[in-house]
């Protein structure tokens, strides 16, 4: 065993193309990073973002989204409402102090297998180099008001002038 | 301990900006019901009353605790605690107790820079960066203030709570029919909802009240209401590329803002069933797009400038991810 981290990531994937890339890259035996949980949705436009929230705050490091080539989806343009949705739900990740780098899009049709194991391993990749979120870190106990300023805030140069 | 054979009742502010306790006595003639069924033993913006007056209280012997206001320090958790102790119901009245509110935008900041915000910016003369300290040694002993917690909390993660109430504040109007339904409980008339529902509003969204019409219209650009002019008086907000949080947002204000032209700025908090509100609205958001190409759906998204504050404006404490990663925690 090493110390290397292993980065949990849960992957949404479509019934049509994606899922199927990746049922090609099993059987045909390709090589990819273990790290992936993969939950098959019927298409990418049924990707909630509430569910990738949901993995977020209940420990993934990352993840993945993917789906039918834009113009081949099988519900016509849903994967495109999962584009919009990604790229919206991206800045608001920034805002919340996420790097938008955890969430990741990948397109992969039925026969894209290679494809599917390569864009998994990368993204592993750049999630080992993000590190874990930090998880468990409150004690819910009340701070002092100088947290992170102490210097400022308590040093005795501060004293209250009388 | 009164001796006057009425049931006890305690409101009490935290974090909040009081607007929780003017919508109540904007109840008018209703507040003397109140006066009229209840024993008001702890009000503190209403009549003088002293904590040590309720921890001397017998536990559940308040019957009904309206707590208003997020846990914002240590006094807040305190009195959540006690109050939580010594009553039998305690609602989580208005949007700040129930999901964090405004206050809880401040979960995006660390603690310590709220505190230099708040006392050395340009517009506080405080040349001597003088900062307050939480505890004070002085000759009669140690002065004590408030110490501010890390993050904001809503009231339910901190105490049991029975009931929610949303609203920034409640509508006047909602607040009079709980309290009438509580009287007829006392009466022995009424039955109370099932613990853990939310009183005082409807269980649809904003837009079910919305008299606006609404189309399956795409926009090419979002943009600010007060860069639209005229705005349509009778066309969806959304429609006409302006973020309105309705169709995430509970219903039971009777779209008062959509209604005059105002988007909704989603104060009444999540719609039933909707898990995270922020991730609801994104959805909203992403479905009037027209547009295909990341380029041109980034550059309409340029038209949000503050996508974060948008989407959880009232919710952030109460959001899935809590706002602050210091505050998240493995289950």
């Amino acid at each position: 065993m090493t110390d290397q981290f292993e980065p949990t990531i849960i992957g949404f994937t479509c019934n049509w193309c994606s899922y199927r890339a990746s049922d090609l890259a099993g059987t045909a035996r390709m090589k990819y990073a273990p790290n992936v949980r993969l939950i098959r949705l019927m298409c990418s436009g049924r990707l909630d973002p509430t569910f990738v929230l949901r993995a977020l705050s209940e420990g993934a490091d990352g993840v993945m989204i993917t789906g039918c080539h834009p113009g081949e989806c099988h519900y016509i343009e849903q994967n495109y409402k999962a584009l919009r949705r990604f790229l919206l739900l991206r800045r608001v990740l920034t805002g919340l102090g996420i790097e938008p780098g955890r969430v990741k899009l990948v397109w992969a049709s039925a026969a894209e297998g290679a494809r599917f194991a390569s864009e998994t391993t990368t993204f592993v990749e750049e999630i080992r180099k993000l590190g874990p979120l930090n998880w468990g870190k409150d004690d819910d106990g009340p701070q002092t008001a100088d947290d992170g300023k102490s210097s400022i805030v308590h040093g005795q140069e501060m004293e209250v002038p009388a | 301990m009164t001796t006057n054979g009425k049931p006890k009742f305690a409101m009490y502010w935290a974090a909040s900006c009081g607007g929780c306790e003017i919508a109540v006595l904007n109840t008018h003639e209703k507040i003397l019901d109140v006066d009229a069924n209840f024993d008001v033993v702890f009000w503190p913006v209403a009549m003088d009353a002293k904590y040590k007056d309720v921890e001397a209280m017998e536990d559940g012997s308040i019957l009904l605790t309206l707590f208003n206001g997020g846990i914002r320090n240590d006094e807040n958790e305190h009195l959540a605690k006690l109050l939580r102790q010594k009553s039998k119901i305690m609602v989580a009245f208005g949007s700040c107790a129930c999901e964090g509110c405004i206050p809880g935008l401040a979960n995006l900041s660390p603690v310590g820079d709220i505190v230099h915000t708040a006392y050395n910016t340009i517009t506080t003369d405080n040349p001597n960066e003088i900062y307050p300290r939480t505890s004070y040694d002085v000759p009669e002993g140690e002065l004590h203030i408030p110490t501010l917690a890390k993050v904001l909390r809503p009231l339910e993660q901190v105490v049991d709570v029975d009931y929610f109430m949303p609203g920034c504040p409640p509508e006047s109007h909602q607040i009079a029919a709980v309290i009438d339904l509580v009287i007829k409980v006392v009466k022995g008339e009424a039955e109370l909802p099932p613990k853990g529902a939310v009183i005082g509003a409807g269980d649809s969204t904003v837009c079910d009240e919305c008299p606006r019409a609404r189309n399956v219209k795409l926009i090419k650009e979002f943009t600010r209401i007060q860069d639209i002019a005229p705005v349509d008086p009778d066309l969806c907000l959304l429609e006409q590329g302006i973020p309105c949080n309705g169709p995430a947002t509970r219903s039971g204000c009777m779209a008062r803002c959509p209604g005059v032209g105002a988007q909704c700025i989603g104060c009444y908090g999540p719609a039933e069933g909707v898990m995270d509100y922020g991730a609801r609205l994104i959805t909203a958001f992403s479905s009037v797009i027209d547009a295909t190409e990341p380029e041109e759906i980034d550059r309409i998204l340029d038209g949000i400038p503050d996508p974060t504050g948008q989407v959880y404006r009232f919710n952030l404490a109460g959001s899935l991810l809590k706002a602050n990663r210091d505050a998240w925690k493995v289950k």
